[in-house]
């Protein structure tokens, strides 16, 4: 015990008046600062129980295979004999140096691990496998040509899914074009006005979340085509896809629109605007980021629905820019169909429009990424009139 | 000083109100005719939706009538699917089977993953990527179905076609699950497949809900020497038990419905059997995808009320999820 320590435990009576600077906190009993205690870290006798227990299981499990069974087994056994072996041996090990209960906690960590392996994994393989298969056939011109001259025997990088991808641009487009505006409307109605029909709204666009989109398809099927009222064209599968778009729209609007600050609405209200101003010029605004995410979340989702336009845009192999005659195709059944066929060359001609299409749902994710992420609209909504103000040289239009 | 709002919908008179403090000031809330404007215009565009969907359901109903009346009680009990034979007969037993056994199998598999992956995400994961691994779950969400359809049938199932006839040819004669003429085109394989789809949504929802246990009780938990399992079986699962009930029903949902996957992968037959790695089986999505081309008057009208069947089961699941992850604490706090 020296000097300084004693000083410093003392209760120092000027710091007891307060309003004193007080002494640095980071100085202990002992006048240094001692190592941070992290009880999650890891320490490198931890590694070595993870290498020891794996060191084990995989001696173990070359000599019941290696030595004992007296038939070969294929590799993928050793793998999983060898991890069905590392689980108990580890638990020993803990259970030695530290005790049952951190036995069981670094059990279940190594579980939870393998775990979460299993779900990562699937998305590795399927944008590697997709990548490598359709990297092999997509060419520059599977862009620029249609499959109007292109034969069941032509090789799989000749042709193009030009028309195909236009059907889906098409298609999309129109089916937004129909929701949108529904579903923005009907999330403005549940959370503004909240009127009578509030309940039954909100009640069957939650029923309307769970239909099947096959069942979306028959419906249009059964209700359009099957009448004769509008026969197989791309504007009937847009109609498929808005139907499936518009309760999830809708939901994801609400949402966005319930976070809106109430202050913000009563602020609007309070200075004389009315209810359509202040819903227009403040809250609409506000949740601006939030809408375009749950619009391009919306079209994230449909733009790959393969079941209803399999239905109901009839799939062609030639160009047609006219989405409301004649039967259309689309980028998931241009894979559909390729991909059903039993030519080796159309199999993987099919891997092309499957990275086309992988492509087109992760440039709509990152999108809204970008646009969820960004500023709430208010700032730059700001900016836009201050740059008007000045135009018309009104300086006071600022201030009211 | 007299301020009008901008459409006059407001009027006070400000050095008025101040000596008449005792009295309080009438508000009056008139709504402008703009406003009446605005108000019955949201209003038809939520009627529209309303009736919209609510047509949706009705013609289901008007479309499946004619079947429902034709076949009677035995559309639920018959496996054979000839409505446009004669004398028809059809029913959605086969179907029906195929959907919840492929969508059993995608389950069992996906709610063990679903909730060790929010658990990893939430608990395990070091903080630097975390957000990183939550837009991972997100955007496997958003993957098409027809690109995990096709890799399946491309990957998965020719990856494990040995494995599967190793498990065929062992356990043959003694486990009825495993007995198998041909493996490839099952309904376990289909369930993988749907498993690897419904994975993402299923474990999104789960995180979601299990982030918003209480932080101090987990840190109660940790301060009182708890390990990290000991905070996680304390605290997170019980807190998040329902919500982890919920994400699995909403998932279940999507599993009963998908369509590409049994479609790619099935072997069509039309029957029930426990052997689920035999080829061959059909579901309620995948027997519309496939019948619906060649079905005349009647034909359409049983694949309307296969669709309705298939729409109403979907429909409870989903009501019964949304009713237990709000009754959960955790949901009522979202």
């Amino acid at each position: 015990m020296t000097m300084p320590e004693t000083t410093k435990v003392l209760p120092n009576p000027r710091a007891a008046e307060g309003r004193q600077p007080a002494s640095p906190p980071a100085a202990g009993p002992r006048g240094k600062v001692p190592p941070r205690r992290r009880p999650r870290a890891w320490r490198w006798t931890d590694l070595a129980e993870i290498a020891g227990a794996l060191g084990a299981s995989a001696a173990l499990t070359w000599m019941i295979f290696g030595r004992l069974l007296p038939f070969r087994v294929m590799p993928l056994a050793y793998v999983v004999l060898g991890y069905v072996l590392f689980l108990p041996i580890y638990w020993f090990v803990i259970r030695d140096g530290q005790g049952a209960t951190a036995a069981k906690d670094r059990l279940v960590t190594i579980l939870v691990a393998t775990g979460a392996l299993f779900a990562f994994a699937p998305i590795v393989f399927v944008v590697g496998y997709v990548v490598k298969r359709g990297a092999e056939v997509l060419r520059p011109n599977f862009f620029t040509e249609t499959m109007q001259i292109v034969g069941p025997l032509s090789k799989a990088t000749e042709g193009g899914a030009l028309h195909s991808i236009i059907g889906t641009l098409e298609q999309l487009a129109l089916a937004t074009a129909i929701a949108v505006p529904l579903g923005l409307l009907t999330a403005v109605y549940l959370s503004e006005i909240q009127g009578p029909l509030a309940r039954p709204v909100r009640l069957v666009a939650d029923a309307m979340t769970a239909l099947p989109s096959i069942v979306a398809g028959l419906f249009i099927f059964s209700i359009v085509i099957k009448p004769h009222i509008w026969l197989q064209s791309g504007i009937v599968g847009s109609l498929a896809l808005a139907i499936l778009m518009l309760p999830t729209v809708t939901i994801a609007a609400e949402q966005v629109l319930h976070v809106v600050p109430g202050g913000l609405r009563e602020a609007a209200l309070a200075l004389g605007a009315p209810y359509w101003r202040s819903v227009l010029m403040v809250v609409l605004p506000t949740a601006r980021a939030g809408l375009s995410t749950a619009v391009i979340l919306g079209m994230a989702r449909v733009v790959g629905e393969t079941a209803p336009v399999l239905m109901t845009t009839g799939g062609t192999t030639v160009m047609n820019l006219n989405p409301f005659s004649g039967h259309q195709d689309n980028l998931p059944l241009f894979v559909f169909t390729q991909i059903r066929s039993s030519q080796e060359n159309q199999v993987d001609r099919a891997w092309a429009g499957a990275l086309v299409l992988l492509a087109i749902v992760l440039l709509l994710f990152v999108l809204a990424r970008i646009v969820g992420s960004a500023s709430p609209g208010r700032r730059r909504i700001r900016v836009r009139r201050r740059r008007g103000s000045r135009t018309t040289s009104d300086a006071g239009g600022n201030r009211s | 000083m007299r301020t009008t709002g901008p459409e006059g919908s407001v009027t006070s008179d400000v050095p008025e109100a101040g000596p008449r403090a005792e009295e309080p000031r009438k508000l009056e809330a008139r709504l402008t005719d703009a406003d009446r404007f605005y108000r019955a215009f949201v209003a038809a565009g939520a009627g529209t939706t309303l009736v919209l969907i609510t047509l949706i359901g009705l013609f289901l109903l008007t479309g499946a009538w004619p079947a429902l009346k034709t076949s009677g009680f035995s559309f639920l009990t018959t496996l054979t699917w000839a409505p446009d034979g004669e004398p028809p007969k059809f029913g959605v037993a086969a179907m029906m089977f195929g959907t919840f056994v492929s969508a059993a199998v995608a389950m069992l598999i996906t709610v063990p993953i679903a909730v060790c992956t929010a658990l990893f995400i939430n608990e395990y994961a070091p903080r630097a990527v975390r957000r990183s691994l939550t837009s991972l779950v997100d955007l496997m969400a958003a993957i098409p179905s027809l690109i995990f359809a096709i890799w399946g049938l491309f990957f998965l199932v020719p990856l494990l076609a040995p494995i599967e006839d190793w498990a065929v040819a062992q356990f043959h004669g003694w486990l009825p699950l495993a007995e198998a003429s041909a493996t490839g085109g099952s309904l376990f394989n289909a369930g993988l497949i749907i498993a690897c789809m419904a994975i993402p949504i299923t474990t999104s929802i789960i995180r979601e809900v299990l982030a918003q246990a209480p932080r101090h009780e987990c840190e109660g938990a940790l301060a009182l020497g708890g390990t990290r399992w000991g905070m996680i079986s304390s605290v997170i699962l019980p807190f998040g038990r329902s919500g982890i009930v919920g994400g699995s029903m909403l998932g279940l949902g999507r599993a009963l419905g998908e369509t590409l996957a049994a479609t790619l992968i099935l072997s069509i037959a039309f029957e029930i059997k426990p052997r689920i790695l035999e080829n061959g089986g059909i579901t309620v999505a995948s027997g519309i995808a496939i019948e619906f081309r060649d079905a005349q008057e009647l034909g359409l009208s049983a694949l309307m009320a296969a669709g309705l069947a298939l729409f109403l089961v979907t429909f409870a699941i989903n009501l019964l999820a949304a009713l237990v992850v709000n009754r959960s604490p955790a949901g009522a706090r979202a």
